[in-house]
């Protein structure tokens, strides 16, 4: 009987149960370098304008090219305004800069960019899977650490610094050392009120903001299975905050179902043979993971960050916890500055906590599930009084989406500004940036000091909660909303 | 890339756990497309007071440590971000390793693309060379690539291990591109079937 053709034809070393992960490795090696490196075969390398400039640089000078230009793909995202009216002008001449130089490369190397005024521009990381581009089975490489997000697809992804940004460029592969495979199941069904948010703050957390360090994270389990993608993008995206490199979900019909129709998705017969293929990627039964932890997604609360590092978390209806309570010195003197930069006291009832600001954005919680979970909580009220809300829309096709839905004149009722897509305040890398002082709630990944503006106080919880937080002018649970 | 062999300097305790890419280097300084500046953004809001006045009390403004060579730092240096420029600026003031038990992945990487050393010790080595970077008084180090050893100037010595592949770049300065581009025909000859297998990708 013939063998079927082999899937990883570069895999002769390693026989028996495989993980997803290592699926995905044996499926890309170009070859093997010295000990545990080999070279990786890199499926679309996407890129935005502030970490590939010095990139190009580097392949100008050394008169390089894009090995493969048709899988670059350039997005402007980080340092445009988002205004509710979309204009050419980007007032910040540096920022304008930055736009211009990006132009520029992707017009001499052929590289396509989704630029200011093009109808998808948005978020790198909801452009990528809004154009059907993230896809099971790829390596997806970026300038950009929330690159982890592409794993909800059973692709591998992850953030690269912009040298390894030249290094793509140059030979369309990356050096990669094998990570330590781990898995992370969610058993159970998430409460009401509990979202995909909820269950990657719980499990960040848990481990700890260096706690899945230098290793590929698994997500599996009922409640993982129960997410859409929209939920699962959350949970792969912000898997990075407990230091993940590589965070994955194995592909099912759900991701199937997402990727169908877009546009840049296979069609015809090629569909049927992505699925095929598709349809390997998964975990062994018996795979060997060298770390696995579990977590009952039923017992996960509502959760709000009250320091300066995402696993500084706590449920809403809880307390600002007491350093005096930590045994390690290390953490507990990282307790005592958060608290200080944060202007918390210990034991102050988080739902005590007033906010001037109300953020919805960014690649973790700006896509269509999560804008219609903000209206849901919004319709029929107002945002408190001294509450700025700000809603930043991922792209343009969910900003659009959300029009035709209604969504965006529930939220304009309800006091918040309706925006164009962009980081935004995220990373404040805009214009969009709090004063000295302020506090935000906020839909983002990281309430780093000053990510949100120096001295500013970010406070980190699901879009949801910053709804309601929005409308009670503190820290509030929906469910809390009369 | 610039080497590193073995290189002698002051030693500074940034003991903190979790210092992020967003504290080595604000986003007011990644607006540039080219790497000019980025010494100054270096722990800039640490350095620097809201007014622009320096904070006397962090350890790169104290006489003795504003040079320092080598930063013995906390767990999970450099998470979060993943700005090259944090690297960047770092090697711009003169910093040429860091001490710590564990670094983030990307800034890891970053760190190895542009020769600075960013050494993963054991708790207890670690845990020494903080204290002897804590003072009262600067203390000077000798970090020994080729030996892999650091030592104080009273002879007091540790050994580290390193990967093995990671040391040898380091020790020549290689350039990554030029080093990947001598194997074009096993990229060209992979891409080929590949492409044969999944020819909707773009």
């Amino acid at each position: 009987m013939p063998s079927p053709e082999p899937l990883f034809p570069h895999a002769p070393d390693r026989q028996g149960p495989r993980t997803l992960y290592d699926k995905l490795l044996d499926a890309h090696t170009v070859c093997s370098l010295d000990g545990e490196e080999r070279l990786l075969y890199v499926d679309l390398h996407v890129m935005n304008e502030y970490t590939s400039p010095q990139a190009f640089t580097g392949l100008r000078e050394a008169g390089r090219r894009p090995w493969r230009p048709s899988a670059q793909l350039a997005v402007v995202d980080h340092v445009n305004p988002t205004a509710p009216q979309r204009t050419e002008d980007v007032a910040d001449e540096s920022a304008a800069g930055q736009i211009r130089y990006l132009r520029r490369n992707c017009a001499d190397f052929g590289i396509e960019l989704i630029d200011l005024m093009d109808p998808r521009q948005g978020i790198e990381h909801v452009v990528v899977p809004d154009l059907g581009l993230a896809q099971p089975g790829m390596t997806i490489l970026c300038g950009d650490s929330h690159t982890t997000t592409y794993g909800a697809f059973g692709a591998l992804g992850y953030g690269i610094g912009t040298s390894e940004v030249e290094h793509v460029l140059a030979t369309q592969t990356v050096v990669h050392r094998r990570l330590a495979p781990m898995r992370v199941i969610l058993d159970g069904i998430a409460g009401d009120g509990v979202g995909a948010k909820d269950l990657i703050m719980a499990v960040i957390a848990s481990l700890g903001a260096d706690g899945a360090a230098g290793h590929a994270v698994e997500f599996a389990g009922a409640a993982i299975r129960a997410l859409g993608m929209e939920g699962r993008m959350t949970v792969c995206n912000m898997a990075v905050e407990c230091g993940a490199r590589v965070a994955l979900i194995a592909p099912d019909a759900i991701t199937a179902d997402y990727v169908r129709s877009r546009p840049r998705a296979p069609s015809g017969a090629d569909w049927e043979r992505a699925t095929a293929l598709w349809a390997r990627f998964h975990s062994d039964e018996d795979a060997h993971f060298l770390r696995e932890v579990r977590f009952d997604a039923a017992a996960v609360r509502p959760l709000v960050t009250w320091g300066t590092s995402p696993d500084q978390a706590v449920a809403v209806d809880g307390t600002v916890p007491d350093p005096g309570t930590e045994i390690d010195p290390t953490r507990r003197r990282a307790m005592v500055r958060a608290l200080e930069y944060m202007g918390l006291a210990p034991g102050t009832p988080v739902r005590d906590i007033a906010i001037d600001h109300a953020f919805i954005g960014s690649c973790t919680n700006a896509r269509i599930e999560d804008l219609r979970a903000v209206a849901g909580v919004a319709k029929g009220r107002r945002v408190a009084p001294g509450v700025r809300g700000m809603i930043v829309p991922g792209s343009g096709a969910v900003r659009r989406q959300a029009e035709a839905e209604g969504i965006d004149r529930v939220l304009i009722a309800a006091g918040f500004e309706w925006r164009q897509p962009g980081c935004s305040m995220c990373l404040a890398m805009n214009d969009d940036v709090l004063p000295d002082g302020a506090r935000c709630a906020s839909s983002t990944n990281r309430n780093f000091e000053g990510r949100q503006g120096r001295g500013a106080r970010t406070h980190l919880m699901s879009p949801a909660l910053v709804a309601a937080s929005a409308i009670a002018g503190r820290l509030c649970d929906p469910r809390d909303l009369p | 890339m610039e080497s590193f062999t073995i290189v002698s300097g002051t030693a500074a305790a940034i003991p903190l756990p979790n210092i992020d890419t967003d504290v080595i280097m604000p986003k007011q300084f990644l607006k540039g497309i080219d790497r000019s500046g980025l010494g100054e953004g270096a722990f800039h809001d640490l350095r620097f007071d809201a007014g622009g006045r320096e904070r006397p009390d962090f350890i790169l403004n104290r006489p003795g440590w504003r040079d320092a060579a080598f930063l013995v730092v906390g767990p999970n240096f450099g998470c979060g971000s993943s700005r090259e420029h944090a690297v960047w600026g770092l090697k711009q003031r003169g910093v040429r390793a860091l001490l710590g038990t564990s670094f983030a992945g990307i800034f890891f990487d970053n760190c190895a693309r542009n020769g600075l050393l960013a050494l993963t010790l054991d708790p207890a080595t670690a845990d020494a060379l903080m204290e002897v970077a804590a003072g009262p008084e600067p203390a000077r180090l000798t970090v020994d690539l080729t030996g892999c050893s650091i030592a104080t100037a009273d002879g007091r010595r540790w050994s580290f291990t390193i990967d093995a592949g990671r040391r040898e770049a380091l020790l020549h300065g290689r350039d990554h591109i030029a080093t990947t581009l001598t194997r074009t025909g096993a990229i060209a000859d992979f891409e080929a079937g590949h492409r044969m297998r999944t020819p909707w990708l773009p």
